[in-house]
């Protein structure tokens, strides 16, 4: 670097697009900006913000559960809190910032210049704040926010006490509902860009696991999200319009919504893990320096696993008078869903032996997500077990099992993933250091978290309670100090995400050495990625240590790298 | 090291800021040369928004929504089935014969449709014109019959769950005829742009695709809704 002044062009400063070595204009990302680069990062960006709110949220209750009587808040507060805390991280949260991924990751790893619908694209993430708004809007209603749960099952959640027609569970049900829309508006783009934008030479056996697992992620949700639709439409004429839909006095039937709801619900959460497979399996070959192992099985697996996703909704109703062939069946298809599980955890394991492992925080992250991961396999089998259900259904043991997968799992994942791209797509690179502060206290902290909760819900302790039973203080004050030091650990992230961008050493093309065609592109890329010059994949993707180019003319690639 | 840092990467011949200038964006014109006009369907971009790629992503839209309607066909068929409570106190059933002449025209009207997509494929944009007319048309008078049917109903939405069912599958078909027939009328209104049908036309195939899809779904609706009245 010179000491010299650097001098800019103004235009640079006011371009609707990254221009590479380019002080970056934060504008752009306040407009209607029809490229995916600047999309991703609206979404992960928004995303962010309302992780900082439902985590906000679980630590209030988790104050409240310090001590076993509910003198903190009000239960009827902490059945909102633990209904917005739920919504705000799937909703709000995880699915938003999974799509941003999609929007920065698929068109450089398919060599595409952006999605295949550019304003579609922008349409379905400015829906995003939208309803964002209107769900943290239902705080301010008179009778507060939706308490129903994250579930909305009746009779609870057609209950109006007020009369009014905009209540807490209205604006809910809307903001689920405009988010299901701007969901399926984005898998019709995902889709169609992976089916028909392809580099020349990448066939579906060259294509990045990524996009296997985002195209298998994005299935379920053009599949699973009409039914929650259509189960959302029915619950808000109940609640708003008196049909009958869901009331027995009417005809209706509530274990129906069950249905519904869970169809799609129980998917969902493979749509949040699917990606999150997806970037395990394209970090560890990198920092292992190896081949992914298995890569057709990996690719194939996914796809397994979106078959079977459809099939097991079930056991979450396994205690709802559901009759006893359906239990045996949904029993056997839930545990089915190890297989292709266990695959893709075999396959990384067999990508990391013997490995020359390079423990960047991206590749901490990874580990820790997939350690995670395995355990919460293994309570998952155990809940899928009709006996082991009926007994811990409904208390700790599930709420420890999911937040072991939403949080130790998917949100390591995806911090894995802001490690190890963040450089590529803003050209700065994160410092280390504070990273694994992160790492460290991320990991402690969702341990002590989230461990405890297992144990109190073996013990018998219900969830959605803000009052409990003194034997179990012990269990919930660790759980309560874990959620506490879970929300300090965000500290050294944020401080390192914001400096980074501000201040943080310029990024190369391709700090960790990695094979993919994003790596290929500056960092950060230029608006359109490769432009009219995309280059043609002649051999599969992580080919580490084979020493044969990924694409042709793979040098004059490179060289280009170099020159900028 | 100013000149690399404005941008020398963004491509072979790329001169940095000229392009940036000559706005290389989304919505390049030179980006877009191959673009049929009629993709006005999901939101179509510069780069990338092939014909092609619009009729994908239709399909892939379309296959979605016929769930929302799969979803509320079962839960029709499992009340029908299984609700102690069905048709609402006074109420018989209902009326077949003017929904069935309403069905004999929208079914035939996606015939209709099909003519008019002909006669485009031929270059005749005159008949082209007629035909889409006529499908309008056609599409119109249920959409009214419909609701004159609603109107003479003895039942309401609040009516026990035979009431909701009702209203809510048929409003919701009936919602999307009316869409059909906006979508038509758009593509009419395109049709008079000239050299609109030069590069194809996704767009019209979209929407012809769109119209076969409501009326296979009104199908299976007048089956449950109107046949199946027995229980």
């Amino acid at each position: 670097m010179s000491t010299a002044p650097i001098r800019f062009d103004p235009r640079v400063l006011r371009a609707p697009h990254p221009v590479p070595g380019a002080p970056d204009n934060w504008r752009r990302f306040f407009t209607f900006n029809t490229d995916a680069k600047v999309i991703g990062i609206q979404y992960i960006a928004l995303a962010l913000l309302f992780l900082l709110v439902g985590g906000l949220l679980a630590m209030i209750m988790r104050g409240e559960l310090l001590t076993p009587p509910a003198d903190l808040i009000d239960p009827t507060v902490y059945n909102g809190l633990y209904t917005m805390h739920g919504t705000v991280m799937l909703f709000l949260f995880l699915f938003p910032i999974l799509n941003g991924f999609n929007n920065l990751l698929i068109p450089p790893m398919i060599g595409a210049p952006d999605m295949a619908f550019p304003r579609l694209n922008a349409l379905a993430f400015w829906m995003f704040p939208l309803f964002g708004v209107i769900l943290m809007a239902s705080f301010l209603v008179p009778g507060g926010p939706a308490s129903s749960g994250w579930w909305a099952y009746p009779p609870l959640s057609t209950q109006n006490p007020l009369g009014l027609l905009v209540n807490g569970q209205f604006l809910w049900i809307l903001a689920v509902a405009i988010s299901g829309v701007s969901s399926i508006l984005g898998a019709v783009n995902f889709c169609t860009t992976i089916m028909r934008m392809r580099a020349p030479g990448m066939g579906w056996f060259r294509l990045p696991i990524f996009c296997w697992t985002a195209l298998a992620a994005q299935t379920i949700q053009l599949a699973g999200l009409p039914v929650l639709t259509a189960g959302a439409v029915m619950l808000l004429f109940d609640l708003s319009f008196g049909t009958s839909f869901f009331r027995p006095e009417g005809g209706g039937d509530p274990m129906l919504y069950q249905h519904f709801f869970w169809f799609y619900s129980h998917p969902a959460v493979y749509v949040m893990v699917l990606p999150v497979f997806g970037f395990f399996s394209e970090i560890f070959p990198v920092y292992a320096r190896k081949p992914l192992f298995g890569y057709h099985v990996v690719a194939i697996a996914s796809f397994g696993i979106v078959l079977l996703s459809l099939i097991v909704w079930v056991h979450h109703m396994f205690t709802s008078g559901t009759p006893q062939w359906m239990r045996h069946l949904f029993m056997v298809t839930t545990m089915l869903i190890a297989v292709p599980t266990g695959i893709k955890v075999f396959a990384w394991l067999a990508t990391l032996w013997r490995g020359k492992l390079w423990l960047t925080t991206a590749m901490l992250f990874a580990m820790g997500g997939v350690f995670n991961f395995i355990f919460a396999g293994i309570t998952g089998v155990m809940l899928a077990t009709v006996p082991v259900d009926v007994h811990v259904g409904n208390t700790y043991f599930v709420v420890g099992h999911f937040h072991t997968v939403i949080f130790s799992t998917i949100t390591f994942g995806v911090y894995a993933a802001i490690y190890h791209w963040f450089a590529k797509f803003t050209g700065r690179m994160l410092y280390e250091g504070l990273g694994k502060v992160h790492f460290l206290l991320t990991f402690l902290a969702a341990q002590l978290n989230f461990l405890p909760m297992h144990w109190a819900g073996l013990m018998g302790m219900p969830r959605r309670v803000a009052a409990y039973d003194p034997e179990f203080a012990l269990a919930n004050v660790l759980a309560s100090l874990g959620a506490f030091l879970l929300g300090v650990a965000t500290i050294p992230f944020l401080l390192n995400l914001v400096s980074s961008w501000v201040r943080g050493a310029r990024a190369p093309a391709n700090p960790w050495q990695a094979i993919g065609l994003e790596w290929l592109l500056p960092s950060p890329p230029p608006a359109e990625n490769f432009e009219h010059d995309v280059p043609t994949v002649i051999s599969a993707p992580y080919g580490y240590g084979l020493g044969h180019p990924l694409v042709a003319d793979q040098e004059r690639y490179e060289a280009r790298l170099q020159e900028a | 090291m100013a000149e690399s840092l404005l941008g020398g990467s963004t491509g072979p011949g790329s001169g940095g800021l000229p392009e940036l200038a000559a706005g290389r964006h989304p919505e390049g014109p030179e980006s877009r040369p191959d673009e049929p006009g009629g993709n006005s369907l999901g939101g179509h971009g510069g780069h990338g928004g092939h014909g092609g790629h619009n009729l994908t992503g239709f399909v892939i839209f379309l296959a979605s929504e016929s769930l929302i309607f799969a979803a509320l066909f079962a839960a029709y068929i499992v009340f029908k089935r299984s609700s102690p409570l069905w048709l609402p106190p006074g109420v018989e059933g209902l009326e077949v014969r003017e929904p069935l002449i309403n069905t004999l025209v929208l079914v035939s009207s996606s015939g209709v449709a099909w003519l008019a997509e002909r006669a485009l494929h031929r270059r005749q944009l005159g008949r082209f014109r007629l035909w889409w007319l006529l499908t309008m048309a056609m599409g119109s008078w249920f959409v009214l019959g419909q609701a004159r049917e609603w109107m003479g109903l003895p039942f309401g939405l609040a009516d026990g769950v035979f009431g909701a069912c009702f209203y809510l599958l048929t409003g919701f078909h009936g919602l999307h005829v009316i869409s059909g027939v906006l979508l038509m009328a758009l593509m009419l209104w395109r049709s008079f742009q000239p050299g609109n049908y030069d590069g194809g036309e996704a767009g019209v195939t979209a929407v012809g695709l769109f119209w076969h899809f409501v009326d296979v779904i009104w199908i299976v609706l007048f089956a449950l809704l109107y046949l199946w009245q027995d229980r």
